[in-house]
């Protein structure tokens, strides 16, 4: 990959003089990396520290409003749910994305590259637009599963309905991304040096002891990649669910998810410095949480 | 995994060469390509399901886009009505409301092209400075930026509107593309890509011959990068033309929705019944015609997005 071999000193190529042609070429990504991350972020976190009163205005609480989130039951609500939702869906995701892969990388199949692109296809689909689909195949308008119901005498409960509307969005998700996921796993599976193969075609490994013993091993870096952005995405939950509240107003309510509440706060009640100290706080705790999945995958992998 | 095999030898039309002229969407690969091994049955029907799981959603909307507004309520939800009116529906829907459709379109076209474009730049600049030049504070530039990959946009939805409102600039097409701009995760797939793919002797060889740092990015460089270009240029576009919680938040004026917010604000409509007239059939037909332009740029750029990913998914 690299030009360098790992114990270089820091003048690793011959071309490299120090001076500030560099800095130029960074500058434009610099101005709009301030402009769009930085600013935004310290503003934000600096309006969290404040608060607004119908009488005397704007004053200065600290962390208060950090205090009040962390023991708000709707805050909480939604957190634990989104918690949920990344226990139970993120694995069935990167499981099938795994196994989409591994089939793919085997050889075995036919019209691979249809069927690649043809799992890959919904990330074209803006989760807007995913998540409409979906409402109205799982609704009673004309939905499929109401005509299911009405074609066989069964009863299969409504995805729209409190219990099932969870898993119902988990599903969009998973339509959503199961196929970028298993690009990503395929596109390392095929960086596996082909020696490795035949090695354990000499030590007669079948399919299966290759998948687990070469395949997985190697994928490791890939898996972690993959997961740490379902579990980013998982806590920012907002697309799906805003958009599926118009057809299950009664199931999603305006805190189901922390950017839910987040939003409904900022524009319907008003409280736009609590608001604020909700967005930060959401993304204090998927950093905390992807930096302490990250340990945990770092101690596996020492082993 | 037990797979049961098929005592049945590959045809070679399977593997026949595409249509003359076409180059196999190969990316670079480090591998050669395994010897076809026998189909398996069971490894074929689980390949079968999951693209019948993906596709049928998609299939499900092609199909009613085609169906009168009252047929979508009698109909088969799986098969085609009596009447094919694809044609009517579409022709509804861009005319819908003096033709706002068109104008969601147009400005979704505009957010992400304008967008993507100034994003790839950014990072083709950035990207070649990062791996081929030193320069004061690089290290902490890469560090902050390279960090700042795992922030998801929609963490940052409101943070920017919030400061985009004291700067009084809320409710205007630069408050959509602006943000559109900052990709870091493109610029760490450009410095690998120009790390990989520009030779140090032919950056020496540019200099020696008195080009400078500018031409030698234009003219040398840049078309070494093309590839990973085209990458950045793809996921971005993507990234912007399905970006729904930022321009909900920041825009209020109809006539600057992208399509995603128009779409979602016309189905809250219809569905809660705020629209006297249940134009259902304009809502499927605005999303099918939504995901039309990606999927056709999807086909036709494979060969980028497939050697992208690989390269975005090994990490250093």
């Amino acid at each position: 990959m690299s030009t360098a071999p790992p114990a270089a000193p820091p003048r690793r190529t011959r071309r490299r003089r120090r001076d500030w042609t560099g800095l130029v070429f960074v500058t434009p990504f610099l101005a709009v990396f301030t402009i769009g991350i930085v600013a935004p972020l310290v503003y934000a976190s600096g309006l969290s520290l404040f608060r607004d009163q119908l009488i005397g205005g704007r004053s200065f609480v600290g962390l208060g409003n950090y205090a009040d989130a962390l023991t708000d039951a709707r805050f909480l609500e939604g957190l634990s749910r989104v918690a949920l939702f990344l226990g139970v869906q993120v694995p069935i995701m990167i499981g099938l994305a795994l196994l989409a892969a591994l089939i793919l990388d085997s050889g075995r199949v036919r019209a691979m590259r249809f069927m690649r692109i043809g799992i890959f296809m919904p990330y074209a689909v803006p989760s807007v637009v995913a998540a409409l689909m979906w409402g109205f195949m799982y609704g009673d308008q004309f939905g499929l599963v109401a005509q299911l119901n009405e074609a066989t005498g069964l009863a299969l409960p409504s995805p729209l309905s409190s219990t099932w509307v969870l898993a119902a969005i988990g599903n969009v998700v998973t339509w959503e991304f199961v196929g970028y996921n298993m690009l990503i796993l395929y596109a390392a599976l095929r960086a596996v040096p082909e020696e490795l193969y035949e090695a354990a075609a000499i030590d007669g490994a079948g399919e299966v002891r290759v998948a687990l013993s070469i395949k997985i091993p190697a994928l490791r870096p890939a898996l972690w990649v993959a997961t740490l952005f379902s579990i980013i995405g998982s806590f920012q939950l907002f697309n799906e669910p805003n958009v599926l509240q118009s057809l299950a107003p009664a199931a999603i309510s305006t805190y189901f998810t922390p950017n839910m509440y987040a939003y409904q706060l900022a524009f319907n009640a008003n409280q736009v410095t609590y608001s604020a100290a909700v967005a930060v706080l959401l993304g204090g705790i998927t950093v905390v949480v992807a930096y302490v999945a990250q340990r945990l995958t770092e101690r596996g992998n020492r082993r | 995994m037990s797979a049961t095999t098929e005592p049945r030898r590959t045809p070679a039309a399977d593997t026949a060469p595409p249509r003359g002229g076409d180059r196999p969407p190969a990316p670079a690969r480090t591998r050669r390509r395994r010897s076809r091994r026998r189909t398996s049955v069971l490894l074929q029907a689980a390949m079968a399901l999951m693209v019948l799981y993906t596709l049928l959603p998609l299939y499900w909307l092609a199909v009613n886009s085609t169906k009168t507004n009252g047929e979508l309520f009698t109909s088969n939800g799986l098969w085609f009505g009596s009447e094919f009116a694809l044609w009517d529906n579409i022709v509804t829907t861009v005319t819908y409301q003096d033709g706002i459709y068109l104008t969601w379109l147009f400005n979704t076209a505009l957010y992400s092209i304008t967008g993507a474009v100034g994003a790839t730049l950014i990072c083709a600049l950035g990207g070649y400075a990062l791996a081929k030049f030193d320069f004061p504070g690089k290290r902490a530039v890469r560090a902050v930026v390279f960090g700042a990959i795992t922030i998801p946009a929609t963490a940052l939805a409101i943070p920017t509107f919030l400061l985009f409102a004291e700067l009084g600039i809320t409710d205007t097409r630069m408050a959509i593309i602006i943000p559109a701009l900052v990709s870091p995760f493109g610029l760490y797939l450009m410095t690998v890509y120009a790390a990989d793919s520009v030779p140090d002797s032919l950056l020496e060889a540019a200099r020696i011959d008195g080009a400078g740092p500018w031409t030698t990015f234009w003219r040398v460089a840049f078309r070494l990068l093309a590839p990973g270009v085209a990458t950045v240029l793809l996921f971005n576009l993507v990234h912007t033309w399905n970006n729904y919680f930022l321009p909900l938040i920041m825009l209020s004026d109809p006539t600057l929705y992208p399509l995603t917010v128009g779409l979602n604000q016309l189905n809250s409509q219809v569905t809660t019944g705020a629209n006297l007239e249940p134009v259902y059939n304009v809502v499927l037909t605005g999303s099918l015609l939504a995901i039309v332009p990606l999927i056709v740029c999807f086909l036709f750029l494979q060969r980028y997005w497939q050697s992208g990913l690989a390269a975005g998914s090994v990490k250093q």
